[in-house]
């Protein structure tokens, strides 16, 4: 024998377990949260991605040599999107006293309700 | 040599004493189990990247251009979108047991399995070529022809263009898929599977899981960016 076997009923639950999940962001996603339906929604599916890898990709019973890979491959994805999108979501932030909004989000993403217009904004300070 | 041969038996008689699946360059059968294992894993770390490159273009775009996403993402058919969810979802939990029963050594069962994921991934696809097919009739394909009500036409075309690659880029996978597992179908009706060598069930596993994961980020990412109203 060689590698861990499962019992049938494992898989049958992270099923159901993914079905439920799949309810759930269908379900959230009509619910106005404002900024929270973004992270919710990812949140489920990060947790609906780790029941996969875990159970079905047998992560959980698998050598530390290729949980160490497993974790690699998302700290990689973890770089890319967090230090790119610390970035972006920074620059039109003020990062001294009357300094000015650098050009990116601020400036671009003027039409978001209850949000100022960009010029408007700069006009405060 | 002739002396090594008379002390060692020769090639031809070593093999009578490993498993027929065991390559020379291995010691055992787990420690080459765990070396494709490894392997595969060194392969979905680029594949996370690869599709991570665009899943940062839909971030940067979707910051953005809010509106615009909210509203392109409504033109998406949500129950289209369940629906496949729930079928890749199942065709995982398929593909689990085809690797189970390869893991208990019932090929009649793995070949089965197999077929169904393959059957699950085929609904998943005939179901995309009407939603793409939509899309056309819709004028929603970027390029000369795109037509899209309002104000935010343009970054809606960006909404559009990175659906066609992200949602494109993960039915190339499912196609590639379904190669790898007729061949491994085919394998396990030829019964070259045992309990102690079944790693290209594994594998192929591995791959069909890492696609449904894929699947799962496209779907909320995708279909879900506003329906509850708050950006537009």
């Amino acid at each position: 024998m060689v590698g861990h076997i499962s019992p049938k009923s494992t898989y049958y639950a992270v099923f159901a377990a993914l079905m439920v999940g799949t309810a759930i962001t269908v379900a959230v996603a009509f619910v106005n949260l404002g900024s929270f339906n973004f992270p919710v929604a990812i949140g489920i599916a990060i947790t609906k991605a780790t029941l996969v890898v875990l159970f079905f990709m047998h992560a959980k019973y698998s050598s530390k040599v290729i949980k160490l890979f497993v974790g690699t491959a998302f700290f990689f994805l973890a770089i890319l999107l967090g230090m790119t999108m610390t970035d972006v979501l920074s620059r039109g932030l003020k990062t001294y006293p009357g300094g000015a909004g650098g050009s990116g989000y601020g400036e671009r993403a003027p039409r978001v309700p209850g949000a100022a217009p960009a010029a408007s904004r700069e006009g405060q300070h | 040599m002739g002396d090594a041969v008379a002390v060692h038996g020769g090639h031809g008689d070593a093999h009578a004493h490993h498993h027929p699946d065991l390559q020379h360059h291995f010691d055992t059968l787990e420690q080459q189990h765990e070396a494709a294992t490894l392997g595969m894993w060194l392969f979905l770390i680029t594949e996370v990247l690869f599709f991570g490159g665009l899943f940062l273009a839909y971030m940067l775009y979707r910051v953005w251009y809010p509106v615009a996403w909210a509203e392109a993402s409504r033109e998406l058919d949500i129950v289209l979108g369940a629906f496949n969810t729930a079928v890749l979802i199942g065709s995982s939990l398929t593909m689990a047991l085809a690797v189970r029963a390869a893991q208990t050594g019932k090929q009649r069962a793995t070949v089965v399995w197999i077929l169904l994921t393959m059957t699950l991934g085929f609904v998943f696809l005939i179901v995309k070529y009407f939603e793409y097919k939509e899309k056309f009739e819709h004028h929603h394909v970027p390029g000369p022809n795109f037509v899209f009500e309002g104000p935010e036409a343009g970054p809606a075309q960006i909404y559009f263009s990175l659906y066609f690659l992200m949602t494109g880029l993960h039915a190339t996978h499912m196609i590639i898929g379904f190669f790898i597992m007729a061949v491994i179908a085919w394998m396990a009706h030829k019964k070259r599977f045992t309990p102690e060598w079944y790693t290209p069930v594994e594998i192929t596993g591995l791959y069909w899981h890492f696609v449904d994961i894929v699947w799962i980020f496209l779907f909320p990412l995708l279909y879900l960016v506003d329906r509850a109203g708050h950006f537009a």
